[in-house]
């Protein structure tokens, strides 16, 4: 290959200006930043309440006694301005995608319009109590119900829950649908399949749902095998979870043949909705033969996931699921063509119960409504299109440099593999993943699909500039170069140019120091 | 419409010539044409940014409990509380806002610095040494209690107190399907659970479950409670509501073995419920069944202190149907949120927050108690929280009281039987003196 980071005008005719490259991010030496607490100085304040005017009866009174604290609970004592200082600090600790890119593969980390921040602000949407009766939360009750719809129509299912508050919860959600449906035809069942590469809360969730799991193969061609699958299909089979794309980055090509033959038995299909942008407005997971559909909110629809969280999961089923639904759900209940419309609330007549405290995340679900009705019809469609565009150029432009497993045309995301650049040096795929750190880009996700040996998935998003790729793939190919060319420690040793280097995660299982008061 | 697609028609059409494809829609050639959907989404066009602001300004407008329209003195695990300038400005930061899971901890230490100082404060609050990075909310952390408690003691029976909000009660009902757990109400009298004595006949439950204060805003006795797991073996599993820890001795210095909670209070707006905080809390014995993530402390290569997510073999990517939760995404922002908002909040702050709920109160309690009609619906000790029994029902002094200013509370009569005309209220730090004085006058003109 070229030297590294050679001028790329001679694959894809791209130029190579760095677009989601953090190489400048601002970071002002390498010491440590001290914890909240040890920040701390006696006497210290920042907290400011109303002055309220309420008369003040002794504390005894208040509280008896052996209910009452003695001694304060130890917070810190610090001002605003240390309190501003600490947390900003923090934050230019921080990778985040309004930073650079975050090709994680399955994670989906498009831009989150800001926008959709302004609309969670206002105050008649965030300053509004959960408890409030239906006749003083029109407005919520309708957000809820317009957005449902739009869920609905984009994975061509019937009716939808907006209640669980993430992913995984989301799959727990749809596995007591489908307890819940076998139960009422009197049919007990007990095993759920899910294939090789699927994502781990699959076979979590599962138990939690009170089934058995039951693993497919993959074929040669990375997606599920059908032969195995045939052998594993019975009347004790509740179901199957699919994504699809699947974790490869794939399209499982046989899905209707899957479908017909899971229904045969008299089992459902989940759909993990992990990789639902890859298919907006192309394909639905209910024209694929799918019974229930959960969305990551935050994957999909961009709302920002927060470190970790917050996400939202809405479960969509089809019409003989529906009455089995968690409640209770928004709905319309009056109005015509004449008066406005009347929303309320309904708790569907078999349902499983209730899965949140309220109604879900709703801020996020808001969010969510927000960027689908910026996007609409036509935009959605284009999000599908250039995501799985940006995924093939990658995939394309690595092609010749690292070991592609499955190599034909992928979707959203594309799985390479490292295990070319094992010699001479060891390299392995979480260097060339910390290296790309030093580089100005997240890495990507790492051996993951189990499936595939040395794993780096790779998910761009359409929200990455062409510039932003080149830049992107010039960083995977100056890897490649250096885990053969250059000494060993260039990438064994990444990355070296990060707030912290490689953290010791051993020691830290070893000797756990979960809180602050637990260091020796 | 809005696009945050950056490519140009010309740079769309070089990718795909480097593809050696002619139009987009060969990149879908994988998907069979069958299935494919022939017609466009019955969505609307997309719309530009102001639009959609001003749709959302509708939306907004339609809701008539807002806390800029009616004053809040609506409780029952959802409260208004103060959220200061700087915790909006701190929490509102892109680096903290628009990060995924930190996976990669080199990268990542300014959201697991933060997580690790929320663990500390949490721990703190409980008394109990080890916190996770947070749940989905108060209802999925006692259901994440009652599963490790049921594994930990091997026994599925779980004792529930009627003082757990009843919307929690319900989640763990729905999850109770797919464990198998069997949930036993335990009723409450005058405000409190009277436990079942397990000598007498009660059976060996695997955990207790008890609100404090509990959704009615009454003390329990946690000795008691603690005396029944002493007696069985079972894990006492304590929901505590985080803002009454500043003035109530703690949770785990009653013997707790797991501590729950709803965290929304610091920081988090009411936001019809969500995003929440889901606070979860137990001993260094059952750290290695604890649920979601955990950071701990180490250091890198250099020997400098850094943070990383850690007894990562619990989860769900790695020990897969055999993990103690599925939990993978949680509440991080708002862990981050409550971090930042108890750091300004501090070691007097916290203390003040919750003598000032409880004097507060105080004073609207005797107030409503001296309007004719108005009379105790429990007669147990309370903090920050009170229910009463009103003249004419909860439903209708809601409604009347909306006309007059104020969200009044919560009515009881879904949650507990002959309790129609049952109200519960919340007065937090942020009510004044004279809002308080005008919601009793008003509340003495409706439910007259």
């Amino acid at each position: 290959m070229t030297a590294a980071g050679a001028g790329a005008g001679d694959r894809g005719n791209l130029p190579s200006t760095p677009g989601g490259q953090a190489l400048s991010a601002p970071l002002l030496g390498r010491a440590e930043e001290p914890t909240l607490f040890e920040h701390s100085s006696p006497g210290r304040k920042a907290w400011s309440f109303r002055t309220t005017g309420i008369p003040e009866l002794p504390r005894e009174e208040l509280v008896p006694s052996d209910h009452r604290r003695t001694a304060p609970v130890p917070v810190a004592e610090v001002s605003e301005r240390d309190l501003v200082a600490h947390f900003t600090r923090l934050s230019h600790r921080q990778f985040s995608v309004d930073l650079g890119a975050y090709p994680l593969g399955s994670c989906t980390m498009k831009y989150n319009p800001k926008v959709c921040d302004a609309v969670a602000a206002l105050p008649g949407l965030a300053g509004v109590h959960p408890a409030a009766p239906a006749s003083l939360t029109q407005g919520w009750l309708r957000l809820l119900v317009d957005l449902e719809a739009a869920l609905c129509e984009i994975t061509g299912m019937a009716a939808a829950t907006l209640q669980p508050a993430a992913g995984a919860a989301g799959e727990l959600t749809g596995l007591l649908l489908m307890r819940a449906w076998h139960e009422a035809r009197g049919d007990a069942r007990h095993k759920v399949i899910i294939p090789d590469s699927a994502h781990g809360t699959n076979p979590a969730s599962v138990t939690l749902g009170g089934y058995e799991v039951v693993t497919v193969p993959s074929d040669e061609r990375g997606c599920v095998d059908m032969a195995a699958l045939a052998g594993v299909l019975d009347e004790d089979v509740a179901g199957i979870m699919l994504t699809n794309p699947n974790t490869l980055g794939l399209f499982e090509e046989d899905i209707a043949a899957i479908a017909a033959s899971v229904h045969r038995v008299g089992g459902l299909l989940y759909y993990d909705g992990a990789n639902l942008n890859a298919i907006l407005g192309l394909v639905r997971p209910g024209d694929m033969g799918f019974d229930i559909v959960h969305m990551n909110l935050h994957k999909t629809f961009a709302t920002p996931h927060g470190g970790g969280g917050p996400g939202a999961g809405p479960v969509a089923v089809s019409e003989r699921l529906v009455p089995f639904l968690p409640g209770p759900r928004p709905v319309r209940v009056g109005g015509g063509t004449d008066d406005p419309p009347v929303y309320g609330w309904s708790t569907p007549e078999r349902s499983i119960g209730r899965m949140h405290s309220w109604h879900g995340n709703a801020l996020v679900l808001a969010r969510a409504l927000a960027y689908l009705t910026l996007h609409g019809r036509d935009g959605l469609r284009s999000v599908a299109e250039i995501a799985v565009l940006n995924a093939n150029w990658i995939r394309q432009r690595l092609s010749g440099t690292y070991d592609i497993p499955f190599d034909r045309p992928c979707m959203h995301e594309v799985v390479v593999s490292a295990r070319n650049l094992r010699q001479p040096n060891g390299v392995r795929a979480l260097d060339v993943a910390k290296r790309l750190l030093d580089k100005g880009f997240h890495s990507p996700t790492v051996y993951f699909p189990l499936i595939v040996e040395e794993a780096l998935m790779i998910e761009p998003t359409e929200t990455e500039s062409p510039q932003t790729l080149e830049a992107l793939a010039s960083a995977f190919e100056a890897i490649a170069y250096e885990a053969t060319s250059l000494p060993a420690d260039t990438l064994t040793d990444a990355p070296h140019h990060t707030p912290v280097r490689r953290v010791d995660e051993a020691r830290a299982a070893r000797t756990l120091i979960p809180t602050f008061d637990a260091r020796p | 419409m809005g696009t945050y697609i950056p490519h140009t028609e010309t740079e769309i059409a070089e990718m795909l010539a480097f593809l050696g494809l002619s139009s987009l829609d060969e990149l879908f050639a994988a998907v069979p044409a069958a299935l494919r959907l022939q017609r466009d989404l019955e969505l609307a066009e997309g719309a530009e940014e102001p639009d959609v602001l001003a749709l959302f300004d509708e939306y907004a407008s339609a809701n008539r409990a807002r806390g800029d329209r009616l004053l809040c003195f609506a409780g029952g695990g959802s409260y208004d509380h103060e959220i200061p300038a700087v915790t909006r400005a701190l929490a509102g930061r892109s680096e903290f806002v628009t990060s995924y899971t930190p996976y990669q901890p080199e990268v990542a230490q300014g959201v697991l610095q933060a997580i690790f100082e929320f663990q500390t404060l949490v721990a703190r609050l409980s008394g109990l040494p080890v916190a996770n990075a947070s749940l989905y909310d108060g209802a999925s952390a006692t259901v994440e209690a009652v599963n490790l408690a049921a594994a930990a003691t091997a026994s599925q029976d779980i004792w529930v107190s009627e003082g757990i909000h009843p919307h929690w009660r319900q989640v763990l009902a729905t999850c109770a399907a797919g464990t198998g757990h069997r949930l036993r109400t335990v009723t409450l009298t005058d405000g409190v659970t009277v436990w079942p004595d397990p000598l007498d006949g009660g059976g060996r439950p695997g955990a207790l479950v008890v609100g404090y204060p509990n959704y009615l805003g009454c003390l329990e006795d946690l000795g008691a409670a603690r005396a029944v797991c002493d007696q069985t073996g079972a894990l006492l599993i304590v929901a505590a509501d985080p803002v009454c820890a500043g003035i109530l001795r703690s949770p785990g210095e009653w013997g707790a073995d797991v501590v729950v909670g709803e965290g929304q209070p610091f920081g988090t707006s009411l936001g019809f419920g969500g995003p929440y905080l889901g606070l979860f809390s137990c001993t260094s014995a059952l750290v290695r069944r604890l649920p979601g993530r955990l950071v701990g402390e180490t250091v890198d290569v250099d020997g400098r202190r850094a943070y990383v997510s850690t007894l990562r073999a619990r989860e769900q990517d790695i020990r897969r149907e055999k993990a103690t939760s599925n939990v993978c995404t949680n509440q991080t922002l708002m862990a981050v949120t409550a971090a930042i908002q108890l750091g300004w909040l501090g070691t007097s702050g916290l203390a003040e927050l919750g003598w000032r709920c409880a004097q507060a109160t105080r004073y609207l309690r005797d107030a409503l108690l001296r309007l004719p009609g108005v009379t105790p619906y429990v007669d147990a000790p309370v903090v920050r929280e009170f229910s009463v029994r009103t003249p004419v029902p909860a439903e209708v002094v809601i409604d009347r009281m909306a006309d007059e200013g104020f969200l009044a509370g919560v009515g009881l009569g879904t949650a507990f039987a002959d309790a129609d005309d049952a109200l519960l209220v919340a007065v937090t730090e942020r009510r004044t003196r004279l809002e308080i004085d005008a919601y009793v006058a008003a509340f003495a003109k409706v439910a007259a």
